[in-house]
């Protein structure tokens, strides 16, 4: 085979694999749409979209409308965005830091947020003034800020960077179970349970509209990155010398992954292990160049948290189980599987 | 005009690794840098790379000071070939090679024709265009080292920077590569531990001790059986190689 043949060859597999898994995407979405405690039918669910694209006029009992439109669409489009985003944190992360382990949670962020989001809930701050979601952000970047410092803006290498990450997850998770034992009831500590394992219980239209912009413009950055971060495969030295401003890049990726993971975070909760399962999962899917591996963390990162959290509203009756906890029950076997693939094939 | 170092100095803490160093390339030719372990070789090639600050002294490019260069303006005529650079992540040998030719794009910017034919032709020099499927976790240490020389060749330099490139290789490879270096028209630094090779290959050589430059010059000049033992602490003969007419080294003990 030429090169030139070659190298169409893989971007037409590319496109058609993107192809392919945005048609799944939208399907895993329809099916979060159309699944539920209330059993709607399927036409019923169909209408009650199109109604609201103008595109049909049907008359629908208004609950059936709401429920469609209001709860379920919007839950499972934030979904995608969160699990798109996560998924795009951890390949930036993990390739920056040069660490297979890396992921949003690596900087303490998602730790910060129960800070920031328990203070408002428990001890008042900001009287009112400054809702739990603000808090949370603020307690994320907060976190975010201790990390730099501590890392010295991440030049003092990936492993100390990795090191602070943990240091400023159980300083403040340290904090946050301070705050909870002393100034918490039992009410308090249940709704405490939802920072660190995640829903999207509460989120409707406004958080899609907030979750799709931080996601899209967090990607466009990062494709613009994308050769810079193959190019951080050996090491800082060896970027450097490609030309690549290592420190600014690592900035501004950081600042990228903070922002994404804080909106996410004050948003739906800290849901663990999609952004370390789904890069791992895709690098091994369309290999480590990053205009390939990053799209592709986006689409599969959005499908895997979609499905993620029909299984989580449909696997109990009556009861909806924390996202954390379902994303964890299938990531880790799925992990498994790839892992012993991965081993297999070298 | 090449590069060239004017009073270098470079420190960890309070520790001075190179210290008022002073040399310059000439171009199109190899220059070896020699010196026991920790004499600061390793550290004097990041400096010229732009890679570290000095502390003071300047390097400068066409005579022109590196700091004022851009980073990637540096990257398409100076290549660096590190010592150990590894990589757990499973590329294969043509993408490690591919990623030499990102100085010359914007970092948008489409893969040509023509960097196809760079990336082959740096392959073919080294001798793994047959393996360029391969996946870096299958190579062995030589076969690293020489896919990152590809890849240093893929920048298309004019100066190429070597961190003792024939650490890991065969003697066929070590010679091969230490040829392939002095045959090409690229200005070369090359640090390096056989000091055979170096008077075989080099050009000139400056000798570093401690981070100072106690020697410079041609091999002939330059490998004398007083540095030999004050430097490297090694009694040794040497003589002009009946074969190749170069210094040869006969350690005695």
């Amino acid at each position: 085979m030429t090169t030139l043949k070659r190298h169409f060859g893989e971007q037409a597999g590319l496109g058609l694999f993107l192809l392919l898994s945005t048609v799944l995407l939208l399907v895993a979405v329809a099916a979060g749409t159309g699944i539920g405690e209330m059993s709607i039918p399927l036409d019923t669910t169909f209408f009650a979209v199109t109604n609201k694209f103008g595109w049909t006029g049907i008359e629908l009992d208004p609950i059936h409308q709401s429920v469609i439109w209001d709860y379920r669409l919007s839950r499972a489009l934030v979904a995608a965005c969160c699990g798109a985003g996560l998924a795009l944190c951890g390949a930036i992360l993990q390739s920056l830091l040069r660490n297979a382990l890396a992921e949003p949670y690596v900087l303490g962020v998602s730790a910060g947020a129960s800070t920031g989001a328990v203070s408002i809930m428990i001890l008042g701050f900001g009287s009112g003034a400054i809702t739990l979601s603000a808090g949370a952000f603020v307690g994320a970047f907060a976190s975010f800020i201790f990390v730099a410092l501590l890392s010295d803006g991440a030049r003092a290498g990936a492993g100390k960077t990795i090191l602070a990450g943990v240091a400023a997850s159980q300083l403040f998770n340290a904090l946050t179970s301070y705050i909870v034992s002393t100034s918490g009831n039992a009410q308090q500590a249940r709704d405490v349970m939802f920072w660190l394992l995640g829903s999207f219980g509460g989120v409707r239209w406004p958080e899609f509209q907030l979750a799709l912009a931080v996601v899209v413009v967090g990607f466009l950055v990062c494709m613009y990155f994308a050769k810079a971060l193959d190019a951080f495969a050996f090491g800082d030295d060896a970027a450097a010398s490609l030309g690549i401003p290592v420190n600014a890049v690592r900035v501004i990726l950081f600042a990228v992954t903070a922002l994404l993971t804080a909106t996410i975070v004050s948003m739906v909760g800290s849901i663990g292990f999609v952004g370390l399962v789904v890069p791992h999962a895709a690098r091994f899917i369309v290999g480590p160049s990053h205009m390939r591996l990053l799209p592709t963390c986006l689409v599969s990162g959005a499908i895997f948290m979609v499905v993620a959290d029909i299984v989580s509203r449909t696997i109990l009756p009556q009861q909806v189980l924390p996202i954390g906890v379902v994303t964890a029950l299938v990531g880790v076997p799925f992990f498994s599987v790839i892992l012993y693939r991965s081993q297999r094939a070298k | 005009m090449t590069i060239s170092a004017e009073n270098l100095t470079w420190k960890i803490g309070q520790t001075t690794i190179v210290d008022s160093v002073s040399l310059k390339a000439e171009p199109g030719k190899m220059l070896g840098l020699l010196g026991p372990n920790g004499s600061g070789k390793s550290s004097l090639l990041r400096l010229l790379a732009g890679l570290r600050k000095a502390h003071s002294g300047t390097v400068t490019l066409d005579g022109k000071d590196l700091r004022t260069i851009k980073r990637n303006a540096i990257a398409r005529r100076v290549a660096l070939v590190e010592q150990h650079a590894n990589t757990e992540s499973n590329v294969k040998v043509r993408d490690v090679v591919k990623l030499g030719r990102i100085p010359h794009h914007p970092p948008l910017g489409g893969w040509t024709k023509a960097d196809d034919e760079v990336v082959d032709g740096a392959l073919a020099r080294v001798g793994m265009s047959d393996r360029h499927e391969q996946y870096w976790q299958s190579l062995s240490g030589g076969e690293r080292q020489r896919v990152h020389i590809a890849r240093a060749l893929a920048q298309a330099p004019t100066e190429m920077l070597l961190d003792e490139p024939t650490n890991h290789l065969d003697i066929q490879h070590q010679i091969e590569l230490l040829r392939l270096i002095s045959d090409i028209s690229l200005t070369s630094i090359i640090a390096i531990h056989d000091l055979n090779h170096a008077a075989m290959f080099c050009d000139h050589l400056v000798v570093l001790q401690k981070g100072r430059v106690v020697a410079h010059g041609t091999p002939e000049a330059v490998l004398t059986e007083d540095l030999l033992r004050d430097v490297f602490r090694v009694e040794a003969r040497i003589v002009t190689s009946p074969h190749h007419g170069k210094p040869h080294i006969h350690y005695l003990r």
